[in-house]
């Protein structure tokens, strides 16, 4: 392997080696950081942000930004919750279906009528916040018990998170789509050179259709798993959640123009971010020093920035990271 | 010097070129005109208008099976229209077009491809991120149970690569490789779906001599195996090498096809620019006879620059208060020296002496604060800023030495630009009037009036009067002379040989990248400067400079 190799290989995995280095000093340092109930409940937790990262990562790859997945989200836990009572199947479609109504709307906006998808999605962001609001009367809307509803984002399936399962049920799907079929594929060369996609004859349009379409779709997934795991729908949730895939996404090597992406390096990224969170935490709990909210907030921005920074440098010596097969 | 050092390169070039062309001459003569009778592609008649304007009238346009077609003409000539108007890109307005034996209707790219015509554009137009099977089998993905076989599609693209003998690690992105490696996969992509008919638009543009041999036996080899091209190129000598046959275009029309055997490269380029050989009487310009004693000393001399193979070894200088002109065909090279010139780009050889010193300018306001004021070729994205105003746009360049403190002083830039839509005739509402909405030739006015509120000691004019109604024409034409009677030193580029030969009080011609003669006012007639651009040298050479 030659150098520059060894350093492009470097700078797509310096995530997961980012990642692997974070979880080695938490397990170091904190008695339960490796514990069931620890591992469980970060997983549990931040498998929300994972199906979110992973349609964001989706309409990244393609030069594109999808800014309503939050409040997509809220919106799909106000409406799963509303469902729940007629079982928990009806609430999960419910659910999603609102996720892919405003997955429709932004496609359209993006790809019939040309409008920027910063614009749009950002309209559509307020759009679905508003909406949320409205369907739940400005407070939670409670789940129903009975139905069950409240086991997908509960319950364990052979000693691990259903939403985890979900998570990883998804991720495989995104990495077979991207990697082993013709749209997957289409959503790099969009992303590389839409314009050269076009004169080769593909369908650019109905690719950035079908992404945006995803990315509501997963972001409903994630708000069915918010209402079943809190037991109500939150309409005010989904706030920053979009700006946390974003960073999930770029963390992971995926270029914002588009065109070089990663669906596995997007789940390191995701873990990266939601462990980083979970240390923070158990340093708070040592006592040593008390971190607010705030501090955490400035810690993680930091944190950020050196692994974008580490990135950026990395690559740049070597090349673009493509994916061997 | 010059001279001699330039036609010996040129004869270097042409000696490579014969020694490639050589082997089977007896072999592209008899397909070449075994074909003739049988057209794979022929279009009657072709009319296309853009918002009225035509931009094709009665172009005609044939080609035959197995033969390489070359098509040429000056800039807005029609060539890119007649090969969007082929490829479905534009719909035409009027004629008809038959493909194959059969009427061809397609109103897409995509549908041309699928029928047989593959086009490869100047800019390769491929996705640089991804791996080079990517790139070849985009849209056209091998299977296996519904899911992507990448063992096989790397395979194919292997395979198509190695018929043109190209080696290269398929799993690599694209943008890894150099420019030519780049070609051929474009061109394999091409193809790779199974064309009739291949277009190549300036495929030449971005490769140096040993990938264009290289191109070069593709084409012959595309030729042996019954493929048509199109080959779009400005540089004449390459036609000779590999084409049967050419069509000239001038002003939407097909003025000219003959076999490359029958026609020398004079006769190209007459017919290119639409010059009897004979030179007209009476002045087609507004440049009137110039007083000549007003010419002062050398300003700028430029000695062997060159960048890459655009710009190879270009000399020469501009004198205060006269107006030197670069003549030559598209691609000669003479933007990119006036980029040199003006620091947008760095020569990697030669030097410049401005104003008795040497001159070496790393970035444009290295030029300007020298004294030099640069109109682009192309006014609408280098040039204007459409949205802002004729004051705004007049004093973009200025602002840096009105606002000495960083406040601007709006009283003098109010006389300034007040002088100037006074002085330069810019018919506008007012200084407050959007450029957007004024006309060419009253845009290319406040980009004047931009470079002389600099107070300019030497100007360089690029096309100064392209995309510019006649009569508007003309006043450009009298402004530039009164400017270079007033002492500026001007450096104007022009494809229209008239205003070059009529404005100039020299005339320097490019070639290739190579500044292959220099002529007098008096020397400067069509034929001697068209005899220069088409073979680099003249029947009446002018010595070395003063």
């Amino acid at each position: 392997m030659t150098r520059p190799r060894l350093i492009s290989l470097l700078g797509s995995y310096g995530v997961v080696l980012a990642l692997l280095l974070l979880i080695l000093f938490g397990w170091a340092r904190y008695d339960y950081f490796v514990g069931l109930f620890n591992i469980t409940s970060v997983l549990r937790y931040n498998s929300m942000f994972a199906l979110v990262a992973l349609g964001m990562c989706f309409v990244i790859m393609t030069g594109g930004i999808d800014l309503s997945v939050g409040s997509t989200a809220a919106l799909g836990s106000v409406v799963a919750a509303l469902a729940s009572p007629q079982g928990a199947w009806i609430g999960l479609g419910a659910g999603v279906g609102a996720g892919l109504c405003v997955g429709l709307i932004n496609a359209i906006l993006v790809t019939r009528l040309k409008i920027m998808p910063f614009v749009a999605t950002l309209a559509m962001m307020l759009a679905a916040s508003g909406t949320a609001l409205l369907l739940a009367d400005n407070q939670s809307v409670s789940v129903s018990y009975e139905s069950g509803f409240t086991s997908i984002g509960q319950d364990n399936f052979i000693g691990f998170p259903i939403p985890a399962w979900i998570a990883i049920m998804t991720y495989v799907v995104g990495w077979v789509v991207l990697n082993f079929t013709s749209t997957g594929r289409g959503v790099l060369a969009v992303g590389g050179n839409e314009d050269a996609t076009r004169l080769m004859g593909l369908p650019a349009d109905r690719i950035k259709f079908l992404v945006y379409l995803a990315s509501g779709g997963l972001a409903g997934l994630a708000g069915v798993i918010l209402a079943s795991q809190f037991g109500a729908g939150q309409p005010i949730e989904g706030v920053g959640w979009e700006l946390f895939a974003i960073a999930a996404v770029v963390v992971g090597g995926t270029l914002l123009t588009g065109g070089v992406g990663s669906v596995g390096a997007t789940l390191a990224g995701v873990l990266l971010l939601g462990i980083l969170f979970n240390v923070l935490n158990f340093e708070n709990g040592k006592g040593w020093i008390s971190l607010s909210a705030y501090w955490q907030s400035v810690i993680r921005g930091l944190f950020l920035l050196v692994v974008v920074i580490l990135q950026a440098k990395l690559s740049s010596r070597g090349s673009v990271a493509v994916r061997d097969y | 010097m010059i001279l001699r050092l330039a036609s010996a390169l040129i004869g270097r070039w042409l000696f490579f070129g014969i020694s490639i062309a050589m082997p089977e001459p007896s072999d592209a003569f008899r397909i070449g005109f075994a074909m003739n009778t049988d057209n794979l592609l022929s279009m009657t008649a072709i009319d296309k208008r853009f918002a009225g304007i035509p931009a094709l009238s009665g172009a005609s346009f044939a080609v035959g099976r197995g033969e390489v077609h070359a098509l040429i003409g000056q800039n807005g000539a029609g060539k890119s229209t007649l090969i969007k108007v082929l490829t479905g890109y534009y719909k035409r307005d009027a004629g008809e077009v038959v493909f194959d034996g059969k009427p061809f209707e397609v109103s897409s790219p995509q549908q041309a491809q699928a029928s047989g015509i593959s086009t490869i554009y100047q800019e390769i137009n491929l996705v640089p991120y991804r791996s080079i099977t990517e790139n070849i089998c985009l849209g056209r993905e091998a299977r296996r149970c519904g899911l992507l076989d990448w063992k096989r599609m790397h395979q194919e693209a292997e395979a198509l690569l190695q018929r043109f003998n190209v080696r290269a690690d398929v799993r690599r992105p694209l943008m890894e490789f150099n420019t030519a490696t780049q070609q051929m996969v474009a061109i394999a992509r091409a193809i790779g779906f199974s064309a009739k008919l291949v277009i190549m638009d300036e495929p030449t543009s971005s490769l140096d001599e040993r990938e264009v041999a290289v191109l070069f036996n593709v084409i012959r080899q595309l030729k042996q195996e019954g493929v048509s091209v199109v080959f779009v190129s400005h540089k004449l000598d390459e036609l000779y090498e590999v084409c049967d046959r050419v069509t000239i275009m001038r002003d939407g029309r097909t003025v000219k096809t003959a076999a490359m055997n029958e026609i020398d490269k004079i006769g190209l380029v007459s017919a290119m620019l639409g010059r009897a050989i004979e030179r007209a009487e009476g002045h087609a310009t507004a440049f009137s006879d110039r007083d000549e004693k007003k010419i002062g000393k050398v300003l700028l001399s430029a000695e062997n620059l060159a960048i890459n193979q655009i710009v190879q070894d270009v000399s020469f200088n501009v004198r205060s208060g006269e107006i030197a002109g670069f003549a030559g065909l598209l691609g000669a090279g003479r933007t990119e020296t006036a980029r040199l010139v003006f620091g947008i780009d760095r020569p990697r050889a030669g030097t410049m002496i401005f104003n008795g010193q040497t001159f070496d300018p790393n970035k444009p306001s290295d030029a300007i604060a020298a004294g030099m004021g640069f109109c682009t070729e192309d006014r609408k994205s280098e040039g204007i800023v459409p949205d802002m105003s004729v004051a705004e746009n007049m004093m973009l360049a200025l602002m840096p030495k009105l606002s000495k403190s960083g406040v601007i002083d709006e009283k003098a830039q109010r006389d300034i630009v007040e002088r100037f839509i006074r002085q330069l005739g810019i018919k506008c509402s007012g200084p407050d009037q959007k450029v957007r909405e004024l006309s060419g030739g009253n845009q290319q006015k406040v980009l004047l009036g931009r470079w002389l509120a600099m107070n300019p000691r030497l100007l360089i004019l690029d096309e100064p009067t392209r995309g510019i109604d006649v009569g508007a024409k003309a006043e450009i034409q009298a402004l530039i002379k009164t400017l270079a009677d007033q002492g500026l030193a001007v450096l104007m580029i022009s494809s229209e040989l008239e205003e070059v030969i009529e404005g100039a009080d020299r005339v320097f011609v490019l070639r290739e990248g190579i500044s292959v003669a220099e002529f007098d006012r008096d020397e400067a007639t069509e034929d001697a400067v068209m005899s220069a651009m088409a073979h680099g040298s003249a029947p009446t050479v002018a010595g070395a400079a003063p």
